[in-house]
């Protein structure tokens, strides 16, 4: 019921209007971009140390492209539609009359989780759909999996929502979402210094982008998702890393799945713990 | 039967802030009590920790038998908050209904209408939030703190807003529900209100009772106000002395125009009690 009321809620908020133009916006500059790179496949310069055709390698490509964009839009949603759950609706007193009532703390914050990946999951999974739909017919090249990387950005996108909520019993609204942002950046800086240490081949910043990574564990299933859209092809190794605007898969598995979630399982617990013993 | 809210002495600091430094009070059932007391005296704090918002530092607090802030003690109370805001886009009825479910009422659409009715807001059922006035969204907060028959009403400042007809509407609101015997903490500003309705007065200072009583036993009697052709004087003395003290006046060889004695108002003991203290 609550759930009902968030969603609700959601579909009234301008965010949501101005999430859906910029995926209307990507997905049309992103079958452009897929258009065009189909009529230069012939003249592509596959790196030399990648040992597929120039089809494959641009197709996974755009694929990652698109995943990112996918988590990209799908964390602005989680991020707006739970910045404000607790201290920013206190402060605006929409909070107090629902608390109070005998439905209890936790139910609330569950609800309001629910309620939020009530919108992000069928998103980021019809988003992601779209995307592998329109490289399919352009490119005519289909990942190998495509259900897994869709599902592990919602359930990253899902972490980002635990997280956003956890900070909002904290903080206010606008601190809040900076801080979750900057957390979102600090998960692509993980990529980025793993892409950085391969191709300098230095071990210690590819051990740190790992550290990272496991850090931010939506970032890590965003790289295990990465890693799905070509799992079936061997020896890709070097072509892997280029994957991600942002970086590669250079960590996967279900080490990373199991850590994301007991990750959440931890956020989750620690947001029930601190908003039962919050003033309000 | 236990008291509707039974506080013993109940302490909150936040940080080095002492908002409530051991306060003893009682609502019995169906008693209307008055919480007064200067800016920052503690009166929101007291409620908040009654209805579970905020967590006490020391001391306990009851309602109906059962601890502040627990699902029992959460389903036997009412709340409107001193700041609150319902969504905007929400009518009048859709608050209404989302607090039955919250409050797991039954009452359905006849409550609802009850409600509405009781806090002149009839005509707003289905009227957005957003598209009302401060004051009829304070009625609206009324009607919401009494979906499900709350046995404890706590109400901060649930006039603030309101013009005289809107106060009046809310105070005939609480004789009424005093009638069919709800209690209510009643915190206000406004002390003519609270000795109007209130059966109990507490008046509150720096998070300590400075006084308590019903509005009867705190306003005393002042004095006698004598007119004469010398001027208008007051003299010591209740109603038995006014007969000597004309007496006096006219040996005296003043004339003598008027006597009356004269109890002094709540905002007399208030003002005593508080020593013109605000923050
Ligand atoms: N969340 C908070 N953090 C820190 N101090 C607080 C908080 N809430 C209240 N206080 C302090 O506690 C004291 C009591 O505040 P409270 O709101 O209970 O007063 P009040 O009697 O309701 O005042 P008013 O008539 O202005 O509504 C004040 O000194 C206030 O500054
Ligand atoms: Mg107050």
């Amino acid at each position: 019921m609550i759930v009902g009321y968030v969603l609700r809620e959601a579909l009234r908020r301008r965010v949501f209007a101005v999430v859906l133009l910029l995926t209307a916006v990507f997905l049309v500059l992103f079958w452009v971009a897929n258009h065009y790179v189909h009529g230069e496949l012939r003249t592509l310069q596959v790196p030399q140390d990648v040992p597929v055709d120039a089809r494959t390698f641009a197709s996974a490509f755009l694929g990652g492209l698109a995943l990112f964009a996918t988590m990209f839009l799908g964390v602005v949603l989680a991020v707006f539609l739970t910045l404000g759950a607790v201290r920013g609706d206190a402060e605006r007193g929409l909070l107090q009359p629902l608390v109070v009532r005998p439905v209890g703390r936790s139910t609330f914050l569950v609800a309001r989780f629910l309620g939020a990946v009530a919108v992000t999951a069928p998103y980021v999974i019809v988003v992601d759909l779209a995307a592998v739909v329109i490289t399919g017919l352009t490119m005519h090249w289909w990942p190998d999996r495509i259900a897994t990387p869709a599902v592990e950005v919602a359930c990253a996108v899902a972490i980002v929502t635990a997280l956003a909520l956890l900070g909002s019993i904290f903080l206010s609204s606008t601190a809040n979402g900076i801080a979750i942002f900057m957390l979102f950046g600090a998960g692509l800086v993980a990529g980025l210094l793993g892409t950085i240490g391969h191709v300098i081949g230095s071990t210690a910043i590819r051990h740190a982008s790992t550290v990272a990574a496991y850090l931010t564990p939506f970032e890590a299933l965003y790289q295990d998702a990465l890693r799905q859209l070509t799992s079936s092809t061997t020896g890709l190794t070097g072509f892997l890393l280029q994957l991600g605007p942002f970086g590669g898969a250079y960590v996967h598995g279900w080490p990373v799945r199991l850590w994301a979630a007991a990750f959440f399982v931890l956020v989750g617990v620690t947001a029930l713990l601190a908003f039962r013993r919050r003033d309000l | 039967m236990p008291a509707a809210l039974a506080v013993r002495d109940l302490a909150k600091r936040y940080g080095a802030v002492t908002a409530l430094g051991g306060v003893d009070l009682e609502v019995v059932e169906g008693e209307l009590v008055g919480l007064l007391g200067p800016n920052g005296a503690g009166k929101s704090t007291l409620v908040k920790i009654a209805c579970g918002l905020v967590r006490q530092t020391a001391g306990t607090a009851e309602i109906c038998g059962a601890p502040a802030g627990s699902t029992a003690a959460r389903a036997r109370i009412g709340y409107l908050a001193e700041l609150f805001r319902f969504p905007g886009w929400m009518s009048a009825d859709e608050v209404l209904v989302l607090h039955q479910r919250l409050s797991g009422s039954s009452g359905g659409e006849r409550e609802r209408t009850d409600l509405l009715e009781l806090v002149a807001l009839r005509e707003a059922r289905g009227r957005r939030v957003e598209e009302m006035s401060k004051g009829m969204q304070q009625r609206l907060g009324v009607a919401q703190a009494l979906v499900g028959t709350p046995r404890l009403l706590l109400l901060d400042e649930p006039t603030s807003a309101l013009d005289p007809v809107g106060r009046r509407t809310v105070r005939t609101l609480l004789e009424e529900l005093r009638a069919r015997g709800i209690s209510v903490l009643l915190n206000s500003h406004l002390l003519s209100e609270i000795e109007l309705v209130c059966d109990h007065v507490v008046i509150l200072l720096g998070g300590k009772v400075v006084a308590a009583g019903t509005p009867d036993e705190l306003s005393r009697p002042r004095g006698i106000e004598l007119e004469t052709d010398r001027g208008t004087r007051m003299v010591e003395g209740t109603r038995e002395d006014v007969p000597r003290v004309v007496a006096d006046a006219v040996a005296a060889g003043e004339l003598v125009y008027g006597a009356r004695t004269r109890q002094s108002t709540l905002e007399d003991v208030y003002l005593e009690a508080v020593g013109g203290e605000t923050s």
